[in-house]
């Protein structure tokens, strides 16, 4: 392909209230590229302008500043759109259709004859988990379902770019990781995905590059290896015997997160606390069962850049 | 090819909705109720059994054209189907242009059912002439004006403020005419001309209504069905180019 997929400069966007007595500046200089085949998370507070900046890609809305230029053409070109596939935000459709009828009709808009959208429609049900579903309507589809369909539709055309608003909700843990799953295939076969998302363990099972939005600006984007530590943060220790309050009346260093029975689980900050621990419970007569190390996630970056914290 | 498929679409969406059945099934009433209606009045049975057909073929036609049309996009934004509709290769002038020809082509089969039952029963009863088909298809192009006007509201405004606003449009429709008396009357010429304007700019519905004519036995002449037949599409025309100028500035929030 060679062409990015996606390069943002300048935007702005402000929503303006009644006869324009009220206005909010949602997005104010948004700059964002995302590389050829790779996977995006746009991550960032609800009310951040995560739906916004997705919607004005797209073309849903107009910015009021800016350039969005979509593989080297600009985002309002109609054509396009054909290399792109856009899965909305609890995403709501014909009830009156099947789930086959929807994707033929969806296949109409991108141009494709009736042997072709058949094929491809029964393609995309089989992908998302939904065959044997096709001819149900729409209205008797479960939010999980509604979601795996408009997934398919976002699939239909094998599209090059694939955005999508806040995927993972009104998903089992089931429907989760197929959508990870899929999103991962779609990078495996060349194609990039730029999705937005609160759930933090979602982007980071498979994003290669974060963005977080804050203030309608990226405070903080690059790939997950370089932004977060390397380094293990914490221990987490968990034994049986002595009790941990028992412990720390020596002087002991460390956190009890949870205690059940006789068992009881530390975090201790650092090799030589965490050594200190292990030599503590050694003295008192108990037993190690785990002990693991801790190094910083996703969530911990996210609430470090949103809260300041 | 994507204009028709978002019409055939619309065209689904309609019949599958049970309310347009029954505004038809209460046309076709109407229609076969209009013979017992005549029974009451001697002598001028036919003249009321072809009015009361003609205005059912044209109410009910308005009412759906009214009540379906400003919903079509309205709902498409509210119920946010749009998102993926105007994110795959279609421009937004083939979406509004989908929309009324999906209304159109329910409008088109709306009005051929109730002519068929109106014709049958006046076949039946000798008082067929071809008077009526000019004033069905002139009901028909009213029908395409009323549902682009309808198209126009719903592009910018809710169904219940374009309800409002196409049927205010309707009645003015059919009074325009009044403005050129009223442009006599007055005083001034600004005001004169304000009269001639509105009357210029409004659409002059009562050019499509031949129905009087027709019910009193008068022919009416083919160039005039072509001309007014021509002015309504004009109108349509111009009133649909207005409302994709609108849809595609418009923001989907």
């Amino acid at each position: 392909m060679g062409e990015i997929p996606i390069a943002i400069e300048g935007l702005r966007k402000t929503y303006k209230g009644h006869l324009s007595l009220t206005s909010r500046e949602v997005i104010r200089g948004l700059d964002l590229k995302i590389e050829s085949a790779e996977v995006f998370g746009l991550l960032g507070q609800n009310g951040a302008g995560k739906t916004t900046t997705l919607k004005m890609i797209l073309s849903l809305i107009f910015p009021d500043a800016g350039t969005i230029r979509i593989f080297g053409m600009d985002h309002k070109s109609v054509s396009i759109r054909k290399r792109i596939g856009f899965l909305p935000e609890n995403p709501y459709f014909y009830e009156y259709l099947t789930g086959h009828e929807f994707l033929r009709f969806y296949g109409q808009l991108f141009g494709y004859g009736r042997s072709e959208r058949e094929k491809r429609a029964a393609r995309v049900l089989e992908r998302v988990g939904l065959a044997g579903r096709g001819d149900l309507a729409l209205r008797k589809y479960s939010k999980g379902m509604l979601q795996r369909i408009g997934m398919a539709q976002a699939l239909i055309n094998d599209p090059d770019l694939v955005i999508l608003d806040e995927p993972m909700s009104g998903l089992d843990p089931i429907g989760r990781r197929e959508f990870r799953d899929i999103i991962l295939e779609l990078k495996a076969r060349g194609a990039t995905v730029f999705f937005s998302s609160h759930i933090l363990s979602d982007a980071e099972a498979v994003c290669d590059r974060v963005g977080i939005l804050k203030d309608g600006r990226i405070e903080v984007s690059g790939r997950l290896s370089d932004l977060l530590s390397s380094k293990v943060k914490a221990w987490e220790v968990t034994f049986t015997g002595p009790r941990f309050e028992a412990l720390v009346t020596n002087g002991l260093p460390g956190e009890l997160i949870s205690a059940r029975g006789a068992e009881s689980l530390v975090r201790v900050d650092g090799e030589p606390d965490l050594a200190k621990l292990l030599d503590a419970v050694r003295r008192a007569g108990g037993s190690l069962i785990s002990v693991a190390g801790r190094r910083e996630t996703l969530e911990d970056l996210y609430v470090r850049e949103v809260s300041g914290r | 090819m994507k204009t028709l498929a978002m019409a055939a679409n619309t065209f689904r969406e309609a019949i599958r909705d049970r309310i347009l059945y029954l505004l038809l099934a209460f046309a076709i009433l109407m229609i076969g109720s209009s013979r017992l209606l005549s029974l009451l009045t001697v002598g001028a049975e036919e003249k009321i059994v072809k009015d009361i057909g003609l205005a059912s073929i044209s109410l009910f036609g308005v009412a759906t054209a009214i009540f379906v049309g400003v919903g079509l996009v309205f709902k498409e934004i509210e119920k946010r189907t749009v998102y993926t509709l105007v994110s795959k290769p279609i421009g937004r002038s083939q979406f509004i242009l989908g929309k009324y020809l999906g209304l159109v082509m329910v409008l088109a089969v709306n009005v051929a059912v109730m002519t068929f039952f109106f014709f049958a029963l006046l076949l039946a009863k000798g008082w067929m002439d071809a008077g009526l088909t000019s004033a069905v298809v002139l009901i028909f192009v009213e029908l395409l004006l009323v549902t682009a006007i309808a198209i126009l509201f719903s592009s910018f405004s809710t169904p219940i403020l374009s309800s409002l606003f196409t049927v205010t449009f309707y009645i003015i429709g059919h009074l325009s005419w009044g403005l050129l008396l009223l442009a006599e009357k007055v005083e001034g010429e600004a005001a004169r001309f304000v009269c001639k304007l509105l009357y210029q700019l409004l659409p002059n519905l009562e050019a499509l209504n031949v129905k009087g004519l027709v019910v009193h036995g008068r022919d009416v002449p083919l160039d005039q069905v072509l001309f007014a037949s021509l002015y309504g599409v004009s109108y349509t025309v111009i009133v649909l180019v207005v409302s994709v100028i609108i849809f595609r500035r418009r923001d989907f929030l």
